[in-house]
């Protein structure tokens, strides 16, 4: 029984982390069709914010929880008005464009701060459930993911804002003829989107260890999970993340971490051939 | 549209293959000669992307799967058979027939193409962090071991055909390439011309019309992408010759290369991707070796350098622009 729990509690970190790591790439991807390829060093620069604030003395959440999204939305914004905005509706040359964004980044924080592994230890101890000890950071972000989750529910069905981006992504040009500015609902909604790829980067610092290169670790996964997620950008990484980070938890449990990565693109595969747009393309159609 | 043979590249291509085969390893010192190698492999790399998504109008973020694949494979079949003779042919068909059953999902499934991409980019960085992750005795194909992050650096040299004693020189192995190189060129070219290839570029136009039409788009992309793996998996095979198989070549720094290659020499021709391939090499082996420039930076910014200023390429343009030049010259 208490292994049971103990599975079940690492089955729903795993779920948390997949949804952190990919509601980011999932705003920015859902509202605009902008894949962003560099995404990971978007949770790269998250980690470095936040390791480099705990440094410096800050306190660890607020190194983690505001200034992370804070640097990182800036840098969004940044790279929105560079790179982004001339590329809009070339969605072939916007993936081209991030993946060199993404090199350059990598590059430039190796420069800066060497390619040596860094990290900062997850605050909170641990639990005992029985016989088992666990984490209790894991279940931190669990509630993490389900207040990010439900915040940019409630931002995007409950605000005027968000009734404005949700018009813009329906139709752009309705929109604009209103009288909204869709250039700057898209350089907002990037802007979101950045900021929580950097709160995620710096949710997940404290176990995934801190280095130039660790975006590479997860946005395949991110990717996936998106992907496999479909059209409705909240019900799917919601739903695609449930099962995708079941099926990759489970299986690293009984076999490798990597090969529960394998298993997870196996099936994510699969489900495309049976599901090509999407779990959302099939069910919860009307969810945001 | 009848077109006419493509005699002229065909002969064109075989000779300079002869000739660098026959010159190089006399005037380059060794060094440089196996450095003329690894960029003649990329080469042949280069050129089963650009076939793909020039051509077939599939977009691979991936190819390096195929590129990495087709190393691995030819030296594990290499380790375990005696001599080399099989595991050429072998790993070709490895990443071939990887492509064809990754295509058969994709394009059956009928994923739309920038999800191709990402798919893609996704199983070259799991193939990736898998290889990565090999380490220790425990993984191992037959007498193979497979190293983990070290990958096999006993990988062994190609051999005369038939006689397992009778290992190549690097000079030879330096011939063996350009003659892939120009051999695969060939087979493109010809592929391009016969009906195959016209109805595959018809596909790649427009899919709609071509399905319309009566083709079966999902078979022709299936087997242009099956062909782009093969290709890729004789560039994994020719670099393991030089180098030695590691994870790195499934590496999204070489995935980006590739792309950037192509992207750079002009997408919709075979020759310019294979002389970006070539120059773009010997700009990166520059860039290494700066001390305070990450390459990473580098290749970064010539990426976006690429979308934002030439997003054609360098080749149509320059040829657009002769053509232009041409013309002006003609009405005077």
């Amino acid at each position: 029984m208490d292994l049971a729990f103990a599975v079940f509690l690492q089955v729903a970190t795993g779920v948390a982390t997949l949804l952190i790591i990919s509601l980011g790439l999932a705003v920015i991807f859902g509202m605009m069709r902008v894949i962003n390829l560099a995404h990971g060093e978007f949770l790269m620069l998250g980690a470095y914010s936040a390791i480099i604030s705990v440094r410096a003395g800050l306190n660890i959440w607020l190194a983690m929880l505001v200034v992370a999204p804070i640097v990182v939305g800036a840098i969004g914004a940044a790279v929105e008005r560079v790179l982004i905005r001339g590329l809009y509706g070339r969605v072939l040359d916007t993936m081209l464009a991030t993946w060199g964004l993404s090199l350059a980044l990598i590059g430039i924080v190796t420069m800066i701060f060497g390619d040596s592994v860094s990290g900062f230890s997850a605050p909170l101890g641990s639990i005992a459930i029985g016989g088992y000890r666990s984490s209790s950071y894991g279940l931190f972000l669990i509630g993490a993911a389900i207040v990010l989750l439900c915040g940019t529910w409630a931002v995007l069905r409950l605000t005027p804002a968000g009734l404005i981006a949700r018009g813009t992504m329906q139709n752009a040009e309705m929109a604009a003829a209103l009288g909204v500015s869709p250039g700057r609902v898209y350089a907002a909604t990037f802007t979101a989107g950045a900021a929580i790829s950097g709160l995620a980067g710096a949710l997940i610092a404290p176990f995934s260890g801190v280095v130039p290169t660790m975006g590479t670790l997860y946005i395949a996964r991110a990717f996936i999970t998106v992907l496999t997620g479909g059209a409705a950008m909240l019900a799917g990484t919601l739903s695609a993340s449930a099962l995708l980070g079941s099926v990759s938890t489970l299986g690293t449990y009984f076999t490798t971490p990597v090969l529960g990565e394998v298993i997870m693109l196996v099936v994510a595969v699969l489900l495309l051939r049976l599901l090509p747009q999407g779990i959302t393309g099939r069910f919860f159609r009307r969810a945001l | 549209m009848i077109r006419r043979f493509p005699w002229a590249e065909i002969v064109v291509a075989l000779l300079l293959a002869a000739i660098s085969a026959w010159a190089l390893p006399r005037l380059l010192p060794l060094y440089l000669l196996i450095n003329a190698t690894i960029y003649v492999s990329m080469a042949v790399l280069a050129l089963s992307l650009a076939f793909v998504w020039g051509f077939g109008g599939i977009l691979c973020f991936g190819q390096t799967a195929f590129f990495g694949l087709g190393g691995y494979t030819y030296a594990v079949a290499a380790l375990n058979l005696t001599g080399t003779s099989w595991a050429v042919p072998i790993a070709v068909a490895v990443p071939a027939l990887f492509a064809a059953l990754l295509g058969y999902l994709m394009f059956f499934g009928r994923v739309g193409n920038i999800y191709v991409g990402v798919i893609t980019f996704a199983v070259t960085l799991i193939l990736f962090n898998f290889a990565n992750s090999t380490a220790g005795a425990q993984w191992h194909i037959g007498a193979a071991p497979l190293g983990g992050f070290n990958g096999i650096p006993s990988t062994p040299p190609l051999n005369v055909p038939g006689e397992p004693g009778n290992a190549l020189a690097p000079e030879e192995i330096f011939g063996v390439a350009a003659i892939s190189l120009a051999l695969s060129y060939v087979i493109c070219k010809l592929l391009l011309h016969s009906r195959f290839g016209r109805a595959a570029v018809a596909v790649k136009e427009n899919e709609t019309r071509a399905e319309l039409l009566g083709y079966d788009v999902r078979l022709y992309k299936l087997g242009v992408f099956a062909i782009g793996g093969a290709i890729a998996g004789l560039a994994g095979m020719l670099f393991a010759n030089c180098v030695f198989v590691s994870p790195t070549m499934f590496s999204l720094f070489y995935a980006a290369q590739v792309i950037i290659w192509v992207m750079v020499g002009g997408l919709g021709t075979l020759v310019g991707p294979m002389l970006g391939a070539i120059v773009l090499q010997m700009l990166t082996a520059w860039a290494g070796t700066l001390k305070d420039v990450s390459p990473n930076l580098i290749l970064g910014v010539i990426l976006m350098a690429a979308v934002l200023v030439i997003p054609r390429g360098i080749l149509p343009t320059a040829t657009e622009a002769a053509a232009r030049l041409g013309r002006r010259g003609a009405a005077r």
